[in-house]
């Protein structure tokens, strides 16, 4: 056994020099948050594409997939990414579960004195509490179906996903468990690290105005997915890809 | 038209609101004591504050009735309570900014000595000598017919900016975390170590108070409700305090 071990074991580890531990895990807990968020943000950008057609999706899904870099598709190139953001939510989630309510004591304690002071970043961080243990499980069912299934991404895939195989209310629900926890998040930042240095006053509208900003995307983004699965149940059930005429044509010619 | 309009408005002489008061009383020494909310009733009177009213209460209808107060102007403040479930001193808080039901509790997270009164000092105590709050000055020889060093009249203005705290615990009982974790550091104590920091006759380094603040029952262990903040009587910039400590010891950390 390592002197360091006694050390610990005799509960004498902070002394003389206190660890440095806890700083670098309070400013990872900030930095994992801090990309987690903005990695939603292009997210929602990415998946929103399919407001401008299905072209428009199916280019985002292949810019992804390598195939206007190789002339050819490689979905592992997302399951790479869905991994790296996996690690990272993982690594989050381990570090803000630290500072959840640990036992019915604090938890009740909590809740009472959220509901005693009307105070609304007190009240807030329930929620970010709430949020954050839902998408334990809600986000990584759904990093793993990316992580695994990375060619089901497009159009029909996506489509018959939220209708055909009935995941809408899957998705409704992690969407606002993301704009919500995010955007709290976000202002959380903000206000934890005093940047950018503005009132609160501005910083909470800022905080609803994007949260507001990314449901309605959200929502129609969604809505979108869904008609596209409703009137392609027949393509997605065949395994049918979508593919955009101009790209029809192009193989036609180029055979 | 409400009962406090009614009772406000009337013809020639204006009549006072009739306060009700919801008052915690709970005597800890006693076994036999239970918590419970007692009610009493009193006219308002102008210009009255939560301590004027408590004072007519004890004086004329229950003198076992236990709050604390010394100074009667928000320095001391040994006043401080829950009032209508939120951390404020009484002797500052004018019962014309409030409904005509008042509910009065002790501040929670420190000792109870009775009703009202807490040992918000004891508290105190315990946090000043684990972030050791005075000033840690060279070991020099002391010249009495030397002049002391003079210190920059902004730095002295930031210094006691900080310095008006009156330790009344507000934002320790307005404060989320210090409620779940009993070990937590509280506004109070960063803002002093904040203080300390900025003063130059202490020589202690960032290090020296990573030594004090750096875990998470210090600045770490703060999840920015900033409850301290808004409902901080002598309103101090904790935000800003305690983001800066935040900073620094993270610097220190990495």
């Amino acid at each position: 056994m390592s002197n360091e071990t006694l050390i610990i074991q005799a509960g004498l580890s902070e002394r003389p020099r206190k660890s440095r531990l806890p700083a670098r895990l309070d400013l990872l807990q900030s930095m994992t948050g801090l990309f987690l968020a903005l990695f939603m943000w292009g997210h929602m950008f990415f998946v929103a594409s399919i407001l401008l057609g299905k072209d428009a999706m199916w280019t985002i899904t292949k810019f992804f997939e390598g195939y206007f870099f190789f002339g050819k598709a490689y979905p592992g190139l997302v399951s790479i990414v869905v991994a790296v953001v996996a690690v990272v939510f993982v690594l989050h989630a381990m570090l803000a579960v630290r500072k959840f309510p640990i036992n019915y004591r604090q938890f009740s304690v909590y809740r009472a004195h959220a509901k005693s002071m009307r105070h609304g970043d007190t009240t807030m961080w329930m929620w970010q509490v709430y949020t954050g243990f839902l998408m334990f499980f809600l986000a990584s069912a759904h990093l793993y179906q990316m992580m695994v299934w990375p060619q089901a991404i497009g159009p029909y895939g996506s489509g018959g996903r939220m209708w055909v195989d009935g995941l809408w209310p899957f998705y409704l629900t992690l969407l606002l468990l993301v704009e919500f926890h995010g955007g709290i998040g976000l202002y959380r930042l903000a206000v934890k690290w005093c940047w950018p240095n503005a009132g609160r006053e501005f910083l909470k509208k800022l905080k609803w105005g994007i949260t507001a900003f990314f449901l309605i995307l959200g929502l129609a983004t969604l809505g979108a997915y869904i008609k596209i699965g409703i009137e392609n149940q027949d393509k997605y059930l065949n395994g049918e890809h979508y593919t955009p005429a101009w790209v029809q044509q192009a193989e036609e010619s180029a055979r | 038209m409400s009962d406090d309009q009614k009772n406000t408005a009337s013809g020639g002489k204006t009549r006072q609101r009739m306060l009700t008061f919801h008052i915690l009383r709970y005597n800890p020494q006693d076994p036999d004591s239970k918590p419970r909310m007692q009610s009493y009733q009193l006219e308002e009177a102008e210009g009255m504050t939560l301590f004027l009213a408590l004072s007519e209460i004890r004086e004329h209808q229950d003198p076992t009735l236990q709050y604390d107060f010394v100074c009667r102007a928000g320095i001391c403040g040994s006043c401080s309570m829950l009032i209508n479930g939120r951390p404020g001193l009484a002797c500052r808080t004018l019962t014309k900014e409030l409904d005509a039901d008042i509910s009065l509790a002790p501040l929670p997270v420190f000792e109870l000595i009775g009703d009202l009164s807490v040992n918000t000092g004891k508290w105190m105590r315990g946090m000043s000598e684990r972030l050791e709050t005075w000033v840690h000055a060279k070991e020099e020889e002391v010249n009495l017919s030397k002049a002391e060093t003079r210190m920059d009249a902004e730095l002295a203005d930031k210094i006691y900016e900080l310095d008006r705290c009156v330790e009344c615990g507000s934002c320790v009982a307005a404060c989320g975390t210090a409620q779940m974790r009993r070990d937590f550091v509280g506004a109070v104590g960063m803002n002093k170590v904040a203080r300390f920091k900025l003063d130059p006759r202490d020589v202690r380094t960032d290090d020296d108070f990573y030594e004090l603040v750096g875990d998470d029952s210090g600045v770490f262990g703060c999840m920015s409700l900033l409850g301290c903040h808004d409902i901080c009587p002598k309103e101090l910039p904790l935000q800003t305090q305690i983001a800066f400590l935040r900073r620094k010891m993270a610097t220190i950390g990495c």
